[in-house]
């Protein structure tokens, strides 16, 4: 089971779950914040309306429904 | 029904079309303004919007130097959703030629009264840590802007009506006559002086106009702010962006107040197709990213194309027309049409109200020989 980071916080994730999955079972609920100020989270799922985005690694605007963990990730959200 | 007779009608209400009329309106002249589509949503929507002084020739610098005082003064008013950002500009200097040309540059602005200062590569990293390692140096203008053009022609749109200007629109212009312009209903708005301010388009109502559409294509991304701090333009532009007859890419990236990248540019002669061309997009994406590494990383949100009025000396058409007194031209601003709006109003007013021009108006007279270019 691959460990990644959530929001500095580690956390054991089943092998081959997406990002969203990850930071659903870490208990976030709002993967990031819109312009105005709004939480958002994961909508589609499929990758269409990047509700879901969150910063991987130090890159923002990753799509967490289209990105799979690997061990060691540093998942934030914004 | 209100008066459709006036004394100047603006046809276009682009940046400069929306300068002109503000100006006319608001020196007491009676002004229609005709726009087709809507209030900047041409060239003026589709270019990057950057206020900068430039130093191709002696003349263009006059004219951008002289507009940029006047944005200086027009920054203080405008308001948020102009997102007027005065973040500057770095020429960036890949090796030693260009940092020859950058001190050259240095010396021009210098003796011109403009600030500029010279950045070695260290410098250079401080300034812009996400440029790629070795860069040689670069010029930092700090006097120069960007903004978002659409809002500042609604702007000044919206002041010219304070002043009593008309607004028609939608209103295509099929015919400038002796007596006004005819609308595609066929009716006419009357008009002693006919101001031709539409761009590229202008040849649609005049066709021997020396004007050729020079296509462009820019992209803009997700928000990434602070990752670009100032305008970024390659000096290699400078190589590219003059070869007027060839498709050329150069590397050229504002920070947009929204915390977006707007990345540019290419200059092509392209048909009238205004589609994106994936090579041309993918060619101009590599060139950025030879700039900044981490370019491929980044969500793009959208790209599309515009269409620049080019002219053959790069200089823009401001003044009476040949064998039409009754028309200004105010078109052939090529990728210079935000940074000169501002005075080219002021300098086709200076000849409508017989002013006295504060810089020399000759070399943008449409009356100019273009012969020694063909």
């Amino acid at each position: 089971m691959p460990e990644v980071f959530v929001n500095g916080a580690q956390l054991c994730v089943p092998d081959e779950v997406t990002v969203a999955a990850a930071v659903a079972l870490a208990g976030e609920t709002a993967f990031r914040h819109s312009v105005t100020g709004e939480p958002r989270g994961p909508l589609c799922g499929m990758g269409i309306c990047f509700e879901c985005r969150v910063t991987i690694d130090g890159v923002p605007h990753a799509r967490s429904c289209q990105t799979l963990v690997q061990s060691g990730m540093d998942i934030r959200t914004t | 029904m209100p008066s459709r007779s006036f004394d100047a009608v603006v046809v276009g209400a682009g940046i400069v079309g929306a300068a002109c009329a503000e100006e006319l309106a608001r020196c007491g002249l009676s002004v229609a303004i005709c726009e087709s589509a809507i209030v900047g949503g041409g060239a003026t929507a589709a270019g990057m919007g950057h206020l900068t002084v430039m130093d191709d020739s002696e003349e263009q610098f006059a004219l951008t130097r002289y507009s940029q005082l006047l944005w200086r003064n027009l920054s203080n008013e405008l308001p948020p959703d102009a997102e007027f950002l005065p973040c500057g500009t770095v020429w960036i200097a890949a090796d030693a030629e260009e940092m020859a040309e950058v001190h050259r540059k240095y010396e021009f602005y210098a003796a011109r009264g403009v600030c500029a200062e010279v950045l070695d590569s260290r410098q250079l990293v401080e300034a812009e840590p996400n440029l790629r390692a070795g860069l040689a140096g670069g010029l930092l203008v700090a006097g120069d802007s960007v903004c978002y053009p659409p809002c500042v022609a609604h702007y000044l749109i919206a002041k010219a009506v304070q002043h009593g200007a008309l607004l028609f629109q939608p209103a295509r212009v099929t015919e400038i006559i002796v007596s006004g312009v005819r609308l595609t209903d066929g009716s006419l708005i009357e008009s002693k002086i006919v101001v031709l301010a539409t761009g590229a388009a202008a040849r649609e109502l005049i066709p021997d106009l020396p004007i050729r559409p020079r296509q462009g294509h820019l992209l803009i991304t997700d928000r990434y702010p602070a990752l670009v701090r100032h305008q970024l333009i390659e000096l290699g532009y400078l190589k590219s962006a003059h070869a007027v007859d060839s498709d050329s890419v150069a590397f050229n990236i504002q920070p947009r107040a929204t915390g977006q990248l707007l990345i540019g540019s290419s200059r092509q002669f392209a048909s009238d197709d205004i589609g994106v061309e994936p090579s041309m997009l993918t060619q101009m994406l590599q060139r950025a990213a030879e700039y900044i590494p981490r370019l491929p990383q980044l969500s793009a949100i959208r790209a599309w194309t515009g269409h620049r009025a080019a002219t053959p000396d790069k200089l823009p058409l401001i003044g009476p027309c040949v064998n039409r007194p009754n028309v200004y031209l105010a078109t052939g601003h090529e990728g210079l049409g935000i940074s000169t709006s501002l005075a080219t109003a002021r300098l086709l007013a200076d000849q409508i109200l017989d002013r006295k021009p504060e810089i020399p108006i000759k070399p943008y007279l449409p009356q100019r020989s273009f012969v020694h270019y063909a």
